[in-house]
C-alpha cells in the first residue's frame, strides 16, 4: 500500500511540475463555462428584421411598432417594395422580414383573411425556425387584442390564437441547457485524454515497463495513475456548477448528492475509456486522436448537448445510445432543471453502472493482455 | 554448489509466423557479469523479457534466483533490477523523487530509503543537483542514476537491456565501474549489448544469432576456441558470414568449430 501511495503522491508531482498541463486542467473548466455562458449562445437575440411596408397606415405602423417594441427585434429597414429586402438577406443586413400585402388594412377590416408574409433567413435550420415563431407569436398576440378591443372589433374572423407555454426554461436560455453538456464535456477531457494521454507518455519514456517489472500488480498501477484524474473532475465539476449557480444563476433544483453520484459514474466511464484507449495505443498522439475522436466528438455532437437528438436521424440517434454522454446529460439536466430525483433517472443511471461495468473490466484486460 | 542466479532451458518464444527465442539454455552464475551479445533482432531483447516476467515462455523453462518465471513471477519480481534501453526514470522528477518513488514501489522503509539515497546521491556525486529535474542532467549522469535506481532494493540480479546505447565512450566507461562496482557486491548482472566491445568486459558471454545461441563462453575462451583476435571478429563470423567469408584474411581458418 504505501508502494501505491508513492505512485500516487508521484503523479501529483507530474501534474504540479507540467505547469501547462495543470494550467488547462484548472482553466478549462472556468474558460468554459464563460465561453459557453456568453459567446455561444443559441438564444435568438437581436433580430435584424426588415419591414416591405408599400402603403403604410396606422395598421401597419401599429404592428410594426409592436415589433419594434419587442425586445428581441431591432427594425433595420422599412422599404417600399418586397424586391428591397433581397439585397438586405444578401448582405446579412436583415435575418427576417415581414411583409404587408397592398390592402391589409382593408382587408382585416372586412374580415377577409388579411395576407402577411414573414420571410426568414433559415441559414442556420435552428435559428430559423425559432425566429418564425417570434415573429408568428408577436403577430398572433396582435391580431388577438386587435380582434378583440382594437378598431375593427367585433371579431369576426380571429382565428385560434395559439398559446405557447414552455416549461423548466420559461426563459429558453440555453446556458440552463448547456451547464450539464458542460460537465460532461469537462469530464470527458480530463477522465478520458488525460488519462489516455498520461498512460501512454509513461509507455513512451519507458517508465510503465519500469512499473510493470517492479511488484507493483497491473490494477495498482492504474489505480495510481487514475486516482489523481479521478480527483481533478470531481474538482471541475463542482467548480463548474459553482460557477454556473454564481455567475449564470442556472437553476439547480435537484439534489446536489445524487448530481455529484452521477458525476462520478460519469468519471468512472471515462477513465475507462481513457485506459482503454492507452492499452491499445503506445503514442501520446495516436492516444490523443483516438481520445478526441472516439470520446470527445462524440460527446459533444451525439449527446444532445449543442444539437437536438430528437432532430438527429434514426441511425445517428441509434449510435447516440452508446454515448456515454447523451444519459449523464439526460440525467443532470433532469437534475438541475426538473428537480427529479432516482426515480426518474434509474434507468440512465443503470445504463451508465453497466457502461462504468463494462468498460472497467474491459480495460483492466485489455492492460493485462499488454504485458502478457 | 549454489543454485544459479539465472537458469535457462530450452527457452522458446514464438510471435505468430517466427521464433524470436529458439530453445536457449544458459546459466549465470551468482555475482557474475554475464554478456548477452546480438545484432538488433537477433531476440536479445524478447529473451530479457521472458525473464523479467513482461513475457510468457511459448515453451521451456526459465528460473531467476530461484523461481519460476512463468509460475512464481511475483517472487521474481521482487528480487530483481531491470533497466531498459530506454530509460526508465522520469524526467520531471529529481534524482531524489525518483529514488524515493522507486524505493516506495519496492517496498523499503522510509529509513531506508533516506539512508540509500544519500548513499546513492553520495556514490554518483550527485549531491550538487539532487533537487534538479533529471530531464536537466546529461545523459550519461541520467544513465548512471538510472541504473542506480535499479539497485535501490538491493536486487539478487540485475538486468540490463543495452544500457549504454548512444553514449559517449567515458561515460561507457563509467558506466562499466559502477556494473563491475555492483558486481563486487554480490549482485548478478545480465547486460545485453550490441556494442561488441564491452563483450570484453563480462566474465562470460552469449553470442545470440537468429534467436540461437551460437556461442558462449568466456571472452578469453571464445577468441581460443574460434581462432579470432577480438569479439568483433567472432561477432561478424557468426551473424554475418557472407561478410567474413569475403574479409577473411588467408590466414584465417575457414571451418567452424564445434
Amino acid at each position: 500500500m504505501t508502494s501505491l501511495a508513492g505512485l500516487l503522491r508521484k503523479e501529483f508531482f507530474h501534474i504540479r511540475r507540467d505547469k501547462r498541463t495543470a494550467a488547462v486542467l484548472i482553466a478549462l473548466p472556468i474558460v468554459q463555462v464563460m465561453l459557453f455562458g456568453y459567446a455561444i449562445r443559441t438564444d435568438v437575440d437581436n433580430v435584424r428584421l426588415a419591414i416591405v411596408d408599400p402603403a403604410p397606415d396606422s395598421t401597419t405602423i401599429a404592428l410594426r411598432a409592436r415589433f419594434a417594441a419587442a425586445d428581441v427585434f431591432r427594425i433595420v429597414a422599412v422599404v417600399p417594395r418586397i424586391e428591397d429586402v433581397d439585397p438586405l438577406f444578401g448582405s446579412g443586413a436583415a435575418q427576417q422580414a415581414i411583409v404587408f400585402y397592398p390592402g391589409f388594412a382593408r382587408d382585416l377590416g372586412q374580415g377577409v383573411p388579411a395576407k402577411l408574409l414573414v420571410v426568414t433567413d433559415a441559414t442556420e435550420p435552428n435559428t430559423g425556425s425559432l425566429l418564425q415563431s417570434y415573429a408568428q407569436a408577436v403577430v398572433n398576440q396582435w391580431a388577438g387584442e386587435v380582434g378583440r378591443a382594437g378598431p375593427f372589433a367585433p371579431a369576426r374572423s380571429i382565428s385560434i390564437v395559439p398559446q405557447v407555454r414552455v416549461r423548466f426554461n420559461p426563459t429558453r436560455e440555453s446556458k440552463n441547457l448547456f451547464v450539464p453538456g458542460l460537465m460532461a464535456f469537462v469530464l470527458t477531457i480530463i477522465s478520458s485524454l488525460m488519462t489516455a494521454i498520461s498512460l501512454t507518455r509513461e509507455k513512451e519514456t519507458g517508465t510503465m515497463e519500469a512499473l510493470l517489472v517492479s511488484p507493483l500488480r497491473p490494477w495498482e498501477i492504474i489505480v495510481g495513475k487514475v486516482t489523481p484524474y479521478l480527483a481533478i473532475g470531481f474538482i471541475s465539476v463542482i467548480a463548474v456548477l459553482v460557477e454556473a449557480l454564481l455567475v449564470f444563476h442556472v437553476p439547480l433544483r435537484g439534489s446536489v448528492p445524487l448530481l455529484l453520484f452521477e458525476g462520478a459514474l460519469y468519471i468512472l466511464v471515462s477513465l475507462s475509456l481513457g485506459i482503454l484507449i492507452s492499452a491499445r495505443t503506445s503514442s501520446q498522439r495516436v492516444a490523443m486522436m483516438f481520445a478526441l475522436l472516439g470520446t470527445m466528438l462524440p460527446n459533444i455532437l451525439l449527446s444532445g448537448f449543442i444539437f437536438p437528438l430528437e432532430s438527429m436521424p434514426t441511425p445517428l440517434q441509434i449510435i447516440s445510445y452508446v454515448v456515454p454522454g447523451r444519459w449523464f446529460v439526460a440525467i443532470a439536466r433532469g437534475i438541475m432543471l426538473k428537480g427529479i430525483g432516482l426515480t426518474y433517472v434509474w434507468r440512465e443511471t443503470l445504463i451508465l453502472g453497466a457502461m462504468a461495468t463494462v468498460l472497467l473490466v474491459a480495460s483492466m484486460r485489455s492492460f493485462n493482455e499488454r504485458l502478457e | 554448489m549454489t543454485e544459479p542466479a539465472i537458469l535457462v532451458r530450452d527457452l522458446t518464444r514464438r510471435f505468430d509466423g517466427f521464433t524470436a527465442v529458439d530453445h536457449v539454455s544458459f546459466e549465470v552464475k551468482p555475482g557474475e557479469v554475464f554478456g548477452f551479445l546480438g545484432a538488433n533482432g537477433a531476440g536479445k531483447t524478447t529473451a530479457i523479457r521472458m525473464l523479467i516476467g513482461l513475457l510468457q515462455p511459448s515453451s521451456g523453462s526459465a528460473r531467476v534466483a530461484g523461481y519460476d518465471v512463468a509460475r512464481e513471477t511475483e517472487q521474481v519480481k521482487r528480487r530483481i533490477g531491470y533497466m531498459s534501453q530506454r530509460f526508465s526514470l522520469y524526467e520531471d522528477l529529481t534524482p531524489r523523487e525518483n529514488i524515493r518513488l522507486y524505493g516506495g514501489i519496492y517496498g523499503l522503509t522510509r529509513a531506508q530509503i533516506r539512508q540509500r539515497t544519500a548513499e546513492m546521491l553520495d556514490r554518483l556525486g550527485f549531491s550538487s543537483v539532487a533537487d534538479t529535474a533529471v530531464r536537466s542532467l546529461p545523459l550519461g549522469w541520467r544513465q548512471k542514476l538510472a541504473f542506480s535506481v535499479a539497485l535501490v532494493h538491493q536486487p539478487r540480479i540485475v538486468f540490463l537491456d543495452e544500457p549504454t546505447s548512444g553514449v559517449d565512450p567515458i561515460t561507457r566507461r563509467q558506466f562499466w565501474e559502477l556494473i563491475y562496482d555492483a558486481a563486487s557486491r554480490g549482485t548478478t548482472v545480465l547486460v545485453t549489448t550490441h556494442y561488441v566491445d564491452e563483450a570484453e568486459y563480462c566474465d562470460r558471454v552469449s553470442i545470440m544469432v537468429a534467436g540461437r545461441i551460437a556461442a558462449m563462453g568466456t571472452p578469453a575462451a571464445l577468441k581460443h576456441d574460434y581462432g579470432v583476435d577480438s569479439i568483433d571478429d567472432l561477432f561478424v563470423r557468426l551473424a554475418r558470414p557472407e561478410i567474413a567469408a569475403s574479409a577473411s584474411r588467408p590466414s584465417s581458418r575457414e571451418d567452424s568449430p564445434p
